[in-house]
């Protein structure tokens, strides 16, 4: 067993209001600069929809993520590395920019500066790319709440998945958003492909970053990743992902598109894993199966064992308490209703979904049934087939008995709640129907409707884990024994760890005689015992006297 | 004159080379990179793009073997004069060629696509302008000289003269009246060599010979430690 952390999210999908609050805020902070004007780290798309870039899902085009080989070990789906060497002078898996779409601006200066005339002058659109003219015919979320119709919604990969006989029907009965970003895999496959090694995943919170010094432009991360969430900076030449806003998260606060979540529909927090069980996960055959053996792959914060490995190998305790407050850990595993983005690409994402009942209220709703009647409910998530084989193509592999089982809780709980709140007896066989306890329901309830600030945060910081660092239970001796200036005098070379320095203050002046001679205290004073009388020894630099003429 | 072309100018190529890349190394990695514009246009450049690639790695291994490689070792080998001509004009035009038509047509795409031809620099048109002529250079001498003229063998000439730079003695009467494309084709060589560091070229440096060998998923760590270590030269706290 390896313990190692990973900062997680969960987005429960009921409450996205299709704002595109995230999206813009997380470009204000990230890429709003040239190179980047088509890059979202943050999307959110309309299901069914085509997605961003254009039927990035289709990975018999895109081949994305990772397959099994012949002999059932995990490979890049777009081919091994020779391959992928042989390949880099043409990749023909990367999407083009028009599979994004060509990002543009308009000439809003002939608005003012028209001659007078009988029409009204326009501001007419210009490629960011090229600067020349250009008729917008896509654009990041073009099929923004079906824009577009069904004629392009029915491209999208994931409802062609789906049975002939249910397509025409689903416009009518649910829509949802989908805010996506870089999941920050356990299993990344845009890492495999990065043949720089630019791409890796940090090993304190598990953020996966792209080494700008590295990056060489090789741009088979953006093939590699199933989600296309690695972008190419046509200015630099570099590639860009979603970064987690690391800087933040480092002193706890939240990323920008969580912040900003106008549905406070985002949760963060810590996961505990064992690395040396991902591939072995991620190598199971049936991709139905992933999901549970994702969830296998999560340690459990309260299990004595889990917490002595998890500091023989690093994690420090603050990380470890954050990881029992996670409240991605309490959604992940503990009420198991949030589910990974498309686990059959085997990248092990790191973003869950809470899946959206709220297609299946609505349709309730609007045959005239009571919407929030558990036996109500639960009879509709069977007979709505589509919603449900729906959702399963996109969190299960396409089985549609984990969706269920995540819906059915939810409508417990709506209908749980229900009770509650008109004054009637909790009834805890409603809990029970669905495996919980009504203590269980309290406490979704708490977390997914009154969901405050800072339960849904629960983010340890970097400085917590260096203080702990720099406690240095480790005993240093042997790493930097005494003090060894630079060539350059005192101040040169390598600092000496607070520790050894203090270690040999103390021997000194227990060693050294009633007065230690300022020079040999490397002109260190307690100030504290200094009664403000007179001038400590040591506070000025040791001078060597002269000797004044007249005196003697 | 002489003197300047080749015993000189080979040795400023190459410091230019080294230091160049040096200095690259240090103060510029961020902009190392090959600047793909394959995001803009694929479908040209998926032919283009390989067949110059090819072409010019086949190019490279031809001059390897034509100059670094003594003639007595080859026929050490057992490789005939004329077997080796023979191969060295066909592979070699072959390859020649192929590098050739590769940039025309990414000459040609450069220039037409608006978004790549924005894309381009001065920096750009310069090399592309040497590449281009050496490349040419190249195919001509290969062609004209060897095929057309009869062989020539610079085995006895550039050859040796080009390994006497290695060893610090460098000959320059064996340079003197080889033919004029010879002449032009290496002295637009040793400037191009002058540039490559300077250049998006660089990107070759950058080939990644150690992908095969290491393990797909990369950790890192996200300091190499606590905040006691060493801090880079010129990015101490302030204290
Ligand atoms: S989702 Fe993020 S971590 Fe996963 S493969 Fe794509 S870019 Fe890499
Ligand atoms: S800000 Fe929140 S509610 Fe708005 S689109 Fe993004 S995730 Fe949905």
């Amino acid at each position: 067993m390896r313990v190692m952390a990973q900062l997680a999210m969960v987005m429960n999908l009921d409450k996205c209001i299709g704002c595109h609050t995230c999206s813009v805020t997380c470009k204000q902070a990230w890429t709003n600069r040239s190179g980047t004007e088509y890059v979202w780290f943050n999307n959110v798309e309309t299901r069914p929809g085509q997605g961003y870039p254009r039927r990035y899902e289709d990975q018999d085009r895109w081949r994305g993520g990772w397959e099994l080989d012949r002999r059932g070990r995990l490979r890049p789906r777009s081919g091994g590395r020779a391959r992928r060497l042989l390949t880099i002078f043409s990749n023909p898996l990367m999407p083009s920019i028009g599979d994004y779409y060509e990002p543009w601006t308009y000439d809003y200066a002939s608005l003012t500066t028209a001659p007078l005339g009988d029409d009204f002058p326009v501001a007419r659109p210009h490629s960011l790319v090229s600067g020349e003219r250009m008729k917008v015919e896509w654009s990041a979320n073009w099929d923004d709440d079906l824009g577009g119709g069904p004629a392009l919604a029915a491209a999208d990969p994931v409802v062609e998945k789906i049975a002939q006989d249910v397509r025409l029907d689903y416009e009518r009965v649910f829509m949802f958003y989908l805010p996506r970003i870089c999941e920050h895999c356990l299993n990344p496959s845009c890492m495999a492909a990065c043949p720089s090694g630019a791409i890796y995943k940090r090993e304190e919170d598990g953020i996966v970053l792209v080494d700008q010094d590295r990056c060489r432009g090789w741009r088979m991360c953006v093939t590699g990743c199933p989600y296309k969430k690695v972008y190419f900076n046509h200015r630099t030449g570099k590639a860009e992902k979603c970064t987690f806003c690391y800087p933040r998260v480092e002193v706890g606060l939240p990323t920008v598109c969580s912040e900003t979540c106008v549905g406070r529909l985002r949760y963060l927090g810590v996961l505990l894993y064992d690395a040396d069980r991902v591939a072995e996960a991620a190598e199971t055959e049936d991709d139905t199966a992933l999901y549970e053996a994702q969830l296998g792959v999560f340690l459990d914060p309260e299990d004595p064992d889990v917490r002595a490995a998890a500091r023989r190998d690093g994690v420090p305790d603050a990380w470890v308490r954050a990881a029992r407050d996670s409240p991605v850990h309490a959604l992940v595993n503990r009420f198991r209703v949030a589910l990974p983005l498309h686990p059959e690409y085997r990248t092990m994402p790191m973003v869950w979904y809470i899946p959206p009942l709220s297609p299946v209220v609505d349709a309730l709703r609007g045959t005239g049934h009571d919407a929030e009647d558990a036996g109500n409910l639960f009879g509709a998530i069977e007979t709505l087939r589509i919603p449900v084989s729906y959702l399963a193509e996109l969190f299960s592999a396409g089985d549609p008995e984990p969706v269920t089982r995540v819906l059915r809780r939810l409508a417990a709980l709506r209908s749980y709640m229900r009770d509650r709140n008109l004054g009637d007896p909790a009834d805890p066989a409603k809990a029970e129907a669905v495996g919980m306890t009504g203590r269980d329901m309290d406490d979704l309830y708490r977390l997914l409707a009154l969901a405050r600030y800072e339960e849904r945060y629960v983010i340890p910081t970097q400085a917590e884990a260096e203080a702990a660092a720099l406690e240095e239970s480790v005993c240093p001796v042997g790493e930097d024994a005494g003090a060894r200036p630079g060539p350059f005098g005192e101040a040169s070379g390598r600092p000496e760890r607070a520790s050894v320095e203090s270690f040999h203050a103390l021997r000194d002046r227990q060693t050294g005689g009633a007065l230690v001679h300022p020079a040999d205290r490397k002109g260190r004073v307690n100030l504290l015992n200094w009664d403000g009388q007179g001038r400590p020894g040591g506070l000025f630099p040791h001078r060597p006297k002269k000797k004044k003429e007249g005196e003697e | 004159m002489r003197v300047l072309l080749w015993a000189v100018l080979p040795y400023v190529s190459v410091v230019l080379l080294v230091g160049g890349t040096v200095w690259r190394w240090r103060y510029d990695r961020f902009g190392w990179t090959t600047r793909s514009s394959e995001l803009y246009e694929k479908r040209l450049l998926r032919i283009a793009s390989p067949l110059f690639h090819y072409g010019l790695i086949f190019v490279i291994l031809g001059h390897v073997a034509g100059l670094v490689v003594p003639e007595g070792w080859m026929s050490a080998l057992g490789v005939r004069e004329s077997v080796y001509h023979a191969v060295s004009l066909y592979a070699g035009s072959l390859a020649g060629a192929a590098a050739v038509a590769g940039l025309a047509m990414l000459v040609y795409r450069r220039r037409t696509r608006g978004p790549v031809f924005s894309a381009t620099t001065r920096n750009d048109k310069l090399m592309y302008v040497l590449l281009g002529a050496s490349l040419l250079l190249g195919l001509a001498v290969t062609v004209v000289e060897n095929g057309i003229l009869g062989g020539y063998d610079y085995r006895t000439t550039v050859g040796p003269w080009f390994r006497g730079l290695f060893a610090l003695r460098p000959d320059i009467t064996l340079m003197e009246g080889i033919p004029l494309l010879y002449a032009f084709h290496t002295v637009i060589g040793m400037v191009l060599t002058a540039l490559f560091p300077f250049t998006r070229l660089i990107h070759a440096f950058a080939a990644p010979w150690r992908y095969p060998f290491r393990p797909y998923l990369v950790y890192r760590s996200r300091t190499s430690g606590p905040r006691t270590r060493a801090e880079r030269r010129g990015w101490e706290p302030i204290r």
